[in-house]
């Protein structure tokens, strides 16, 4: 199989099982509903934050409200779109652990778009929309000399912006086999789960992924695009072009993901139980 | 059929092994930062070839062996070592060829929908697994007939019972019309009625539709009533492979006459081999070998002694394969 193919198998098979998650989340319809309007309230009071926030304060470190709503809403709807998409690949390690990731292992569907549309759940477009929104009002409301080149990097810098958070959310799932190959090869010999107590699964959780790894990337994310775009001096000096290479890397990061998870998938294959 | 099987190679088996190793690396935590690093050889130089339409059980205590022999068969570990073919195809290196090839059921673990009607997860399926409607729908059909699930179909998993998944999840296994089904344990924790209605679905499965089979299992039972040939596997080792009934040469086993006499008297002096194990008051147990008849060992003690009732038990294929790991122990240890 090409690549090109292992692709479109990738997204028909994330397609029909990110469907059969929805359709799994509509059966508790109240569930769902509660769920929903849950998420519109929590995101609601968000933007109550914000607002308090921009209330009490003109600037800060010298960039303008409507700026800052500009990198908030930029990485928050980058991040929605990633969360979206692979957010449940947290569930991987708890797949390993119940042994339900060999199932996945003899379908006839790349691995890695299975593993991404687990738990798929439509709820999570309440971030994406609560971004959205705030990037719609600081797109209005920013004091900016538009050009061509800055109205067309907005887009770019969202959708960079998602795969470079896609791709951390695929590494953080590579490390999570490798962190667990230990416990569970363990495991398989040793009865009972009393070596898998050791690595408490919080250890290569969220927090990690989403805490840490994501303050490297955010730059390209945001920062340096949004500097141009803004007509502010960055931090640290850099070249002109810096604020374009956005999408190379997101490639590059994406590349760079596939191939950890690539490692992690065959080092579970040669040493998993 | 008949093209693959040319594809294949006729003259080689279906599923085929040549010392095929696996060696797990063990890091054992020994004190704070220390880690021990040890081998652990899971599968140690198997081989075995099962031809098309062959039933095998696979069979061994925990830990032997058995579940990393079926995790390599279907793609989702790789060898150490050796050579291994399903249908002429290396299952790690082209794992999702492989999967449209064979069925897998994991007894212990689902691949249903658990919150959606049963017939979703065969929707799935179909569409996954590319099984062209017309096939898809009578391969439904059949399965939904021979397995007893025409009222289950819009019922959600999660209130179907053990057998009534297991049936459900067998059926999911060959929609997609597999020529080898691997099967985990397929009857643990079932009840006694689910348990047959599971046998005699493959007993005909393999008949009818000469699917290749082969099982892991703790219930001898399920071997003894489905499969003509079993391997036995333990520390990583084939340590049989041949028909049931030459289990019990292998492992020198025993039959039990269990008499019953008028009053209890002391045991029975019976002709060499045979020899009494036990008595309780008026019963008496004797063992002899199996594969000799109970005839003149009876014959000779209505004779002798006032006998009221007999029955012969038939060796206990656990106890058979106990006896064999002891022996390969001992021989180990000397």
């Amino acid at each position: 199989m090409g690549e090109r193919s292992a692709l479109l198998e990738g997204l028909r098979a994330y397609r029909l099982i990110a469907g059969m998650w929805v359709r799994s989340s509509m059966t508790y319809r109240t569930s769902f509903i509660v769920t929903v309007f849950g998420n519109l309230l929590v995101t609601g009071l968000d933007f109550v934050g914000i607002l308090l926030m921009f209330s009490q304060v003109d600037s800060l470190g010298g960039w303008s409200l409507p700026e800052i709503a500009f990198l908030y809403g930029l990485s928050v709807t980058a991040f929605g779109i990633a969360d979206l998409v692979l957010g449940s690949m947290d569930v991987l390690g708890a797949r390993m652990r119940d042994g339900s990731f060999d199932i996945l292992l003899v379908r006839p569907a790349p691995v890695l778009a299975q593993v991404g549309a687990d738990r798929f759940a439509l709820r999570r477009l309440g971030r994406i929309t609560q971004g959205a929104v705030v990037l719609g009002w600081a797109l209005v409301s920013v004091d900016v000399d538009w050009s061509v080149p800055k109205a067309l990097l907005v887009p770019v810098m969202v959708v960079s912006g998602a795969a470079i958070f896609s791709a951390v959310f695929v590494a953080g799932a590579a490390f999570q086999i490798f962190a667990q190959d230990a416990a569970e090869v363990q495991n398989a010999f040793t009865y009972g789960g009393t070596t898998l107590l050791q690595y408490p699964p919080s250890v290569f959780g969220k927090d990690l992924v989403r805490g840490v790894t994501f303050m490297l990337p955010l730059a390209f994310v945001n920062w340096v695009p949004a500097a141009y775009v803004l007509d502010r001096p960055y931090p640290i000096e850099l070249p002109g072009w810096a604020a374009f290479v956005s999408p190379l890397v997101a490639v590059a990061c994406c590349v760079l993901a596939g191939m950890a998870w690539r490692v992690g998938l065959r080092s579970y294959r040669s040493t998993g139980s | 059929m008949t093209a693959l099987d040319s594809a294949d190679g006729v003259d080689s088996g279906f599923i085929e092994l040549d010392g095929v190793e696996k060696v797990f690396d063990v890091r054992k935590k020994t004190g704070f930062m220390k880690r021990e690093r040890r081998q652990v050889r899971a599968v140690d130089s198997i081989s075995f070839r099962v031809e098309r339409g062959e039933m095998v059980g696979y069979i061994g205590p925990n830990g032997a062996g058995k579940s990393t022999t079926i995790k390599m068969l279907t793609g989702i570990l790789t060898p150490s070592a050796g050579r291994l073919r399903v249908a002429g195809i290396d299952p790690s290196r082209e794992r999702t060829r492989l999967a449209h090839r064979i069925g897998v059921v994991f007894g212990q673990r689902t691949t249903l929908w658990w919150d959606l009607p049963l017939v979703d997860s065969y929707r799935l399926m179909h569409r996954m697994y590319r099984i062209p409607d017309a096939r898809y729908r009578e391969n439904l059909g059949r399965l939904v007939e021979l397995l007893d699930l025409g009222d289950l179909l819009d019922v959600p998993v999660r209130q179907l019972s053990l057998g009534q998944r297991m049936r459900g999840d067998i059926a999911a296994a060959l929609l997609h019309d597999p020529e080898v089904l691997y099967l985990d344990e397929p009857t643990i924790g079932l009840d006694v009625v689910s348990k047959s209605k599971v046998r005699e679905f493959l007993r005909e499965l393999n008949a009818e539709r000469g699917t290749t089979v082969l099982l892991t299992t703790h219930d001898l039972q399920d071997i003894e009533q489905l499969c003509k040939r079993v391997m036995v596997i333990d520390h990583g080792r084939l340590m049989y492979d041949g028909p049931l009934a030459g289990l019990h040469e292998a492992g020198e086993s025993e039959r039990t006459l269990v008499v019953d006499l008028e009053r209890e008297l002391p045991p029975i002096d019976a002709p060499a081999p045979a020899r009494v194990v036990r008595v309780d008051g008026p019963r008496q147990w004797l063992a002899f070998p199996a594969s000799e008849s109970a005839a003149p060992l009876v014959a000779r003690i209505a004779a002798e002694y006032p006998l009221v009732d007999l029955s012969v038990r038939e060796p206990d294929i656990e106890a058979v394969i106990a006896k064999m790991y002891a022996e390969q122990a001992e021989r180990a240890i000397s």
